[in-house]
């Protein structure tokens, strides 16, 4: 029986939250200020690897242009914070375009001076996008690996499209957020860093719990069956572009709120949120993590990150070949995951291998039905 | 064509590049009816149910359903009309439990709203139970559908096809693969279905056709050869020539 069934005592499921926030509060006293800052980077990552997750462990599209929607959440929060600290600068505007001979505010940012504004345009901008996108490739059928070429190449377009725009968004430089001020501080300081810290960790919850939401009961089955038979939920009288639409779409919106939450924890956002490594990257976070298990995404987000800094510090040319041999050890040991691998009846077939478990001796589902039948 | 009839194929010709799959096909099914529809390999008879169904768009002709054209509607949308299918080869969804495989093809209305927002009513949750009874898997709720017997898939894709509560049923193959015990089962279940149902089956099985006890048609290079009850189509000389053989003397 696989762990997914077991059903947890409530007492431990409890325990587990309470040692979980206790940890979340505490760990900016137990953390030095660098590695809170890199754990507080690494879960704001594991939000857009709840999206991949989503998407292509669920909905079976594996897109490769992530980094697009991650980069707009991130860029909105940012000039938000630029223009909100810009008093002294030329112009009352962010001090960047004062280099390229800007004197007034593109109109697109005008909204962006407001907060509220920039509080739901940091995901519902990257979620509008990534629907448009999502409906034009799904309306025209076009799936698999079409789709994921397609990512990318819409991944590249933005990419050199932000590079080249110096006047509107300070081109390959980025926007920096760790020198503005938001609530009268810096937001470089080590005051506000523990705030985003605890933003991020409850996000994530926040997350984690939203997307449980979605694949749970009837519309997640749906978006299962559109990953394993896409034309039979098709004359089952559903229309997979709309669910596909809305799927990548909150795919897009989770994305954007961890490229928000990513900037301002790491003091800049840049066209390098869009490169194409960083975005196969996710995939491979949720690949080693899990798919189809959401808390593996978050796992493998967060796990992965942190051995690679810490691997990065000790030997820094060989994080690549780690890296790659994890993804050739998933895809081919592990095609579940390690958590999938786990919740499956990995671990019992390991000692048996071994001869340290005894072998079922009949169908698993004979066995259990027996159990059952002696009860009644 | 008169208004009796629920559905009406009228000279559809498709072509793929230059290969005629179907040649001026033409046929009515009445309310309520039971048609088998047989015919040699490469007949066209997967074809014939991808024009109804939407997905193949035919180059000629006109598929008349309740008195509307399906012609260049998109799959989802004839679904909703009331067309269900039954593929070849069982397609169920095998990573979902049984029972999550019928909550799909009861639930309406299909949208993503309705589904995210609402539990399954209750009556749909009496027609899963229903259902399962018919088919013999009441007691396989919650077991994945990847893990069913092959006849079982079978089944449980027929039970989800009912459970869409189509108007035109299109059975493709339903006993391919079964036992004999199975396959009687199978057409006693069709049998039972039509009168409310307009059914349509396809199979190569004639024993199960024989016990359908229904109107024969055969296909044979995409149009209809013949049309009538079993003992008919076996004294036509044309099918014997195509498709069943001469007895040997």
């Amino acid at each position: 029986m696989s762990l997914s069934k077991i059903k947890f005592d409530k007492k431990i499921v409890l325990s587990f939250w309470i040692i979980l926030i206790a940890l979340i509060i505490a760990a900016p006293t137990l953390l030095p200020v660098f590695r809170l800052n890199l754990l507080g980077r690494y879960l704001s990552l594991s939000i857009v690897a709840l999206g991949v997750d989503l998407i292509w462990g669920y909905t079976g599209l594996l897109s490769l242009g992530q980094g697009i929607f991650f980069a707009l959440g991130g860029y909105c929060a940012a000039m938000y914070l630029q223009i909100t600290s810009s008093s002294e600068f030329p112009n009352n505007i962010p001090e960047f375009f004062a280099l390229y001979g800007v004197e007034k505010l593109p109109f697109f940012w005008e909204p962006f001076r407001s907060p509220i504004f920039t509080f739901f345009a940091i995901w519902i901008i990257p979620a509008l996008v990534a629907g448009l996108i999502g409906f034009l490739v799904f309306r025209n059928r076009i799936k698999g690996v079409y789709f994921s070429i397609l990512t990318q190449a819409s991944l590249l377009v933005f990419f050199n499209f932000f590079n080249g725009q110096q006047k509107l968004i300070n081109g390959t430089n980025g926007l920096k957020t760790d020198v503005t001020q938001l609530f009268g501080q810096m937001v470089g300081s080590e005051s506000m860093q523990r705030l985003f810290f605890w933003i991020t960790a409850f996000l994530v919850i926040a997350a984690w719990f939203f997307a449980k939401w979605v694949v749970k009961g009837r519309f997640g089955n749906i978006l299962i069956g559109i990953r394993d038979d896409e034309p039979r939920v098709r004359f089952t009288g559903y229309n997979p572009v709309i669910f596909k639409t809305i799927i990548f779409s909150i795919a897009g919106g989770l994305a954007g709120i961890s490229g928000a939450l990513y900037t301002v924890q790491s003091g800049i956002v840049s066209p390098q949120f869009m490169t194409v490594p960083f975005s196969i990257e996710m995939v491979i976070w949720v690949a080693v993590g899990g798919r189809g298990t959401l808390l593996g995404a978050i796992l493998g987000a967060v796990f992965i990150n942190y051995a690679k800094s810490l691997v990065s510090e000790a030997l820094p040319a060989s994080w690549m070949f780690i890296q790659g041999g994890l993804f050739i050890l998933v895809v081919t040991a592990l095609p579940e995951g390690v958590l999938g691998w786990i919740q499956g009846d990995g671990p019992r077939n390991l000692l048996q291998r071994f001869g340290l478990k005894r072998k079922i001796e009949t169908y698993p589902s004979l066995e259990v039905n027996n159990k059952e039948g002696n009860n009644e | 064509m008169n208004n009796k009839d629920l559905l009406n194929l009228i000279d559809i010709t498709v072509s793929f590049e230059g290969f005629l799959a179907l040649n001026k096909l033409n046929l009515n099914l009445k309310k309520g009816e039971l048609r088998a529809v047989i015919g040699p390999n490469g007949a066209g008879k997967t074809t014939f149910l991808d024009v109804i169904t939407g997905k193949v768009k035919p180059t000629n002709g006109e598929v008349i359903f309740k008195g509307e054209s399906l012609v260049g509607k998109k799959e989802h949308k004839i679904a909703r009309l009331g067309v269900g299918r039954k593929f070849q080869s069982p397609r169920i969804f095998e990573n979902l439990t049984v029972k999550e495989n019928l909550e799909i093809s009861v639930t309406t209305p299909k949208s993503p709203l309705n589904l995210i927002n609402k539990s399954i009513k209750d009556e749909q949750l009496n027609e899963i139970d229903r259902l399962m009874k018919i088919v013999n898997l009441a007691q396989k709720v919650d077991s994945k559908a990847g893990s069913l017997s092959h006849g079982q898939k079978q089944w449980l894709e027929i039970a989800m096809l009912v459970g869409q509560k189509p108007d035109l049923m299109l059975v493709d193959e339903p006993v391919a693969g079964l036992t004999d015990e199975e396959t009687d089962l199978t057409a006693d279940l069709l049998k039972s279905l039509s009168g409310e149902n307009t059914v349509v089956v396809i199979d190569h099985d004639m024993e199960f056709i024989r016990r359908l006890d229904s109107n024969v048609s055969v296909l044979n290079q995409g149009t209809v050869l013949c049309e009538g009850t079993m003992e008919t189509i076996q004294k036509d000389k044309k099918v014997i020539d195509v498709y069943l053989g001469r007895p040997e003397d």
